[in-house]
């Protein structure tokens, strides 16, 4: 795309150099242009410099005129990279908004970006992609490279060729690709739009919607940004990251229709597993290196994480110290474990918030054994010792935990959905598939939102409130109520007991999720939840959790049966051959 | 059993003594994790699903939350989904058996027929965007709206609309929808008639008072001719018109057209095209009745409303007709069509049907002719009437209640059930301490007629002579 930019720049000044009377044209450093052949550095600037990396070239180059002509609806050419580029763009700007460091948009992402247009053949390339391209001539062109703002870092990553030739396509690749549009204007508004899904994009990575968080992911990963995937995905569904719709923020002059509805225009939200795994497709695409190390002082570190989520589910405090044992345990605070390597098969990926919340879980398990009968007993003791114990801290009563957090998640899932069913999909921009249906679809529109007003006054209620600001609790507990609903600073005492002078649980047994882990590469789980085959309580501390990151109990439930199959390897072990044995 | 365990553990407990033993919580240093055992049995799981939250979900979701309220009249909060439900408007759903505009029709009608803050003004105006949306079902929206405006007491409005409808094109589409284009003409018929029956009271009342007014008639007349000719379309097409065809029989029978009303009575009755229709029958006896007709083809309109309707309140007529016939034939019927209406709930407590059967029964006991028709109808009521009317419970709260009711059962219980039956004891036992002539008189007939009791159920066949 950048390549356009540079031919047009090249049509953009064409006057023969006044010292040797030749046209050949370069561009120095400072953007001014020079002669190749004499060396003479004229006072024309070019105008348009692309160093903001966000800036849509060729936005900005139909502005300066040297775009193709607009199309008869006023429209002008637009390509489906820039579309995503300006997506991307919306989403780093809101995701600075709400706190993420400036580098993660001025070069994190941006270089991921290039990366990516480099890889996939769109720009910064001698030939971009696409049949049309192919068959024509390659000339070679003299245009120099644009100024390169200055990359302290990452640069080195991404293996730019900066030389000149690299970063140029024909001159013709314009006039080309606008045949290609007018043939196919019917089917898209934007030039490659119908081609963009025809073509057989197997051996490269495709944008699609779902891609453009999986990149802000990428890139949050990469700074290590105290943001988790589940928590960027909330932030999106909240609407604090554009997603749905975000096309209604394309310059008027990107006409979308046709083949550009079914990339731009998305009616579902964006699946953790779907963008996890496109983010991990795309490191891998992109060549990326080593991720910066995941160490016990990062927010996605399992012991940060479950300080988090503790707070979150309103557990005790005293219950990291067990998370934190676990997962010393188990190993999967290690920087090697947690750190993402891509391209290494060898690693199973991790997902930071889903490891976290089955780790409480897991101790939940250990402590109170959550098997409908086990935590009840325990609550009950602890009940009686609350009663004759009236200093000193109470005891945690698991039972009136269950009452306290259910009621408030009962209360936040019934907002949550009727908040879903609440959801207004639609834009004030309307989108139609041709000209043909432009006026139905107007007409339907225009019926919508007569409708909406009339029962919307009938409704009573105000028109939906602002949107909540964004925070990383759902729940929040605090101490300084007195009603006795926040158990942060509750004791454990009760159910822990000394044993060779150390603390262990009362509880002796264990019963675990699943005998047998299934192959994740082969049935994309290591483990099958189904509700009514599992105690009530570890659906209802699945539910709580599944809610707080809003993933399917399932997924949390895959992560807890992995964690107890690390746990329990040795003894599994030994007690499956120990079978075996008996059975013989 | 887990004796391999314990190697692990006392490896561990040793691990954990050699550093700090009570580490406090949150050190670095932590006791290392102390293992629990795992069960006997090990458990073995299953699969789950998942599902996209999408645009077609939150509209189905939002869909029921509609229903939820609209079911507990909460038509506030139903108006409020509704909102977020119009947008499903934009998405084409062909496929669905009932589409969205559809149902946003359906609930938007009945939210703004319940909601308190909605006006005439609204619903019109939200009808005629219905109008719009589908011209699939044009006229069934024509027909729902001027529904509403009739029982809102606008019968010009509604006038003016069916024309409109009527007068409705749209390719092939008014082909397709030409039973409702009958119905909509059929509704216009059915205002015209009730404006011909308005300025005939206003003639008749004119009339009396001596005044003529020629202009008033013709248009009455004219009125006559435009209900007719839609009343009568609509009435050949099979189904039920109750209405349509008492209006048109109306007219009919005010110009004297008798023939033509009996016909189409006749029509509406017996045409086995139309569904079963009691009132159907139920017409034609009355225009019977009207017409002064025959004993006999009254009788046969209302056998056939026995056969359908065994319940229905003109039973009590059917039955008095037959009782007077001299055809023994006709006699038996009516014994019994009273038999049978006194099988249903709703007659229990019915003094003048009762008095039928006891009337009946009493002169069949008398002239002793017949008995076997009563032993006939008892004897498939015999293990449930006793409970269903002669219990010692009602004959307290007939007696209470209803003197009248009392006597008339307490005669037919004696005669069914003889003179130790429970209703007629109790009744007759209060009426002699009440001193009440006729119950002395009836407790006196019971105790002579006795063994009628004995034949009927069947006890003493062969001593009773016929």
């Amino acid at each position: 795309m950048l390549t356009h930019a540079l031919s047009a720049c090249q049509r953009d000044f064409n006057e023969r150099c006044a010292q040797c009377s030749e046209v050949n044209w370069g561009l120095t450093d400072g953007g001014r242009y020079y002669c190749r052949s004499c060396h003479n550095v004229t006072e024309r600037t070019r105008e348009v410099v692309n160093t903001d990396f966000m800036t849509n070239s060729r936005v900005q180059t139909i502005s300066k005129g040297s775009r193709k002509q607009e199309k008869t609806d006023g429209g002008c050419e637009w390509y489906v990279c820039e579309g995503f580029q300006l997506i991307l763009k919306k989403q780093a700007e809101a995701l600075e908004a709400l706190g993420v460091c400036s580098q993660m948009k001025d070069e994190v992402l941006y270089s991921f970006w290039r990366c990516y247009l480099q890889k996939s053949k769109q720009a910064y390339c001698n030939r971009p992609a696409g049949e049309t391209v192919k068959a024509l001539s390659v000339r070679e062109s003299s245009t120099d490279v644009d100024s390169e703002p200055e990359r302290p870092s990452l640069l080195h990553l991404l293996s730019l060729s900066e030389s000149e030739g690299d970063l140029l396509t024909d001159c013709s690749f314009a006039s080309s690709m606008s045949k290609v549009s007018e043939s196919t204007s019917i089917y898209s508004g934007s030039v490659d739009g119908s081609l963009y899904l025809m073509k057989n994009q197997k051996e490269k990575l495709r944008m699609t919607m779902p891609t453009t968080l999986s990149f802000c992911y990428m890139a949050l990963l990469w700074l290590r940004e105290p943001i988790t995937l589940s928590e960027l995905l909330r932030f999106v569904v909240e609407g604090h990251i554009p997603y749905l719709n975000v096309f209604q923020h394309f310059p008027e002059k990107m006409k979308l229709c046709g083949l550009d509805l079914k990339i731009f225009c998305v009616e579902s939200w964006p699946v953790y597993e779907e963008v996890y795994n496109k983010m991990l497709e795309l490191a891998v695409f992109l060549d990326l290196p080593r991720f910066p190390d995941i160490t016990d002082s990062c927010f996605l570190h399992p012991d940060m994480l479950c300080i988090k989520y503790l707070m979150e589910a309103n557990l005790p405090d005293e219950l990291h110290n067990w998370t934190c044992r676990v997962v010393k345990k188990i190993g999967i605070g290690e920087v090697d474990f947690l750190t993402l390597v891509p391209g290494n098969k060898s690693t199973r990926k991790v997902k930071y918030d889903i490891l976290a919340a089955a780790v409480i879980v897991v101790v939940l398990k250990l402590l109170f054994l959550l098997d409908d009968h086990y935590e009840w007993l325990l609550s009950d003791l602890a009940e009686e010792r609350n009663k004759n114990n009236k200093e000193g801290g109470l005891y945690f009563e698991f039972k009136k935990w269950y009452e306290v957090v259910k009621h408030s998640l009962d209360v936040e899932q019934k907002k949550l959905d009727e908040e879903r069913a609440k959801y207004l999909w639609r834009c004030e921009k309307p989108l139609f598939y041709s000209v043909k249906n432009k006026s139905r679809v107007l007409k339907r529109r225009q019926m919508v939102v007569n409708l909406q007003n009339q029962f919307g006054k009938l409704s009573g209620s105000v028109r939906r409130a602002e949107k909540p600001n964004p925070s990383s609790f759902q729940l929040r507990w605090s101490e300084e109520n007195t009603d006795g609903s926040c158990f942060h600073g509750h004791s454990l005492k009760g159910i822990l007991q000394e044993k060779c002078g150390l603390l262990t649980a009362m509880n002796p047994d264990y019963w675990l999720c699943t005998v047998k882990l299934c192959n994740e590469k082969l049935c994309g789980h290591l483990a099958h939840y189904r509700e009514e085959d599992f105690p009530q309580s570890y659906h209802f501390v699945l539910r709580l959790f599944s809610f707080l990151l809003r993933i399917q109990p399932s997924y949390i439930h895959d992560e807890v049966c992995m964690i107890e199959h690390k746990l329990f390897n040795k003894k599994l072990y030994k007690k499956l051959k120990y079978n075996t044995v008996l059975r013989k | 059993m887990d004796s391999f365990l314990e190697e692990e553990e006392d490896e561990e407990a040793a691990v954990g003594r050699k550093r700090s033993p009570a580490a406090p919580a949150g050190s670095t240093l932590q006791p290392p994790l102390h293992l629990p055992f795992l069960p006997v049995l090990l458990h073995q799981p299953a699969s789950s699903h998942e599902n996209k939250v999408n645009f077609k979900k939150s509209k189905e979701a939002c869909l029921s939350y509609i229903q939820d309220a609209m079911l507990q009249k909460q038509w506030k909060r139903a108006a409020e989904f509704l909102t977020f439900y119009v947008e499903s408007l934009e998405k084409d759903y062909s496929r669905e058996p009932i589409s969205p505009s559809e149902m946003i029709w359906r609930i938007g009608t009945e939210i703004l027929c319940h909601h308190s803050h909605s006006s005439m003004k609204e619903f019109n105006c939200f009808v005629e965007q219905m109008k719009t949306l589908g011209v699939k079902r044009y006229l069934k929206v024509c027909l729902e709206h001027v529904f509403h405006l009739l029982c809102n007491g606008q019968i010009d409005e509604a006038y003016q609309n069916l024309s409109l409808a009527e007068s409705w094109r749209f390719g092939e589409q008014t082909a397709l929808q030409d039973k409702e284009m009958k119905l909509i003409q059929a509704y216009r018929g059915l205002l015209d008639y009730y404006s011909w029956s308005k300025q005939k009271n206003v003639l008749l009342e004119r009339g009396l008072d001596g005044f003529a007014d020629l202009s008033v008639e013709q248009e009455m007349h004219s009125c006559f001719r435009k209900a007719a000719v839609n009343l009568k379309e609509i009435i050949k097409i099979p189904g039920v018109w109750d209405l349509f065809v008492k209006c048109y029989v109306d007219l009919l029978e005010f110009y004297g057209d008798h023939n033509e009303a009996r016909q189409v009575l006749n029509e509406y009755a017996y045409n086995s095209k139309f569904p079963a229709n009691p009132n159907a029958h139920v017409y034609l006896y009355q225009f019977l009745k009207r017409q002064g007709e025959s004993k006999k083809s009254v009788i046969s309109a209302l056998k056939i409303l026995h056969d359908i309707v065994p319940s229905h309140e003109l039973m009590i007529d059917f039955n008095t007709m037959l009782q007077k016939s001299k055809k023994r034939k006709k006699r038996r019927l009516g014994l019994e069509v009273i038999f049978a209406a006194l099988d249903y709930a709703g007659w229990k407590e019915n003094v003048k049907a009762w008095s039928c059967l006891a009337r009946q029964v009493k002169q069949i006991v008398i002239s002793e002719k017949h008995l076997d028709w009563i032993k006939q109808e008892w004897n498939s009521r015999k293990d449930w009437w006793p409970a269903f009317h002669f219990s010692r419970y009602l004959a307290k709260r007939n007696w209470q209640e209803n003197k009248n009711l009392s006597y008339e059962k307490a005669l037919v219980a004696g005669i069914l059930l003889g003179k130790d039956g429970k209703y007629f004891k109790y009744v007759s036992h209060q009426g002699c301490k009440a001193q009440v002539k006729r119950f002395r008189i009836l407790k006196k007939f019971v105790n002579r007629r006795n063994p009628v009791y004995l034949r009927i159920s069947g006890l003493s066949d062969s001593s009773v002579q016929p």
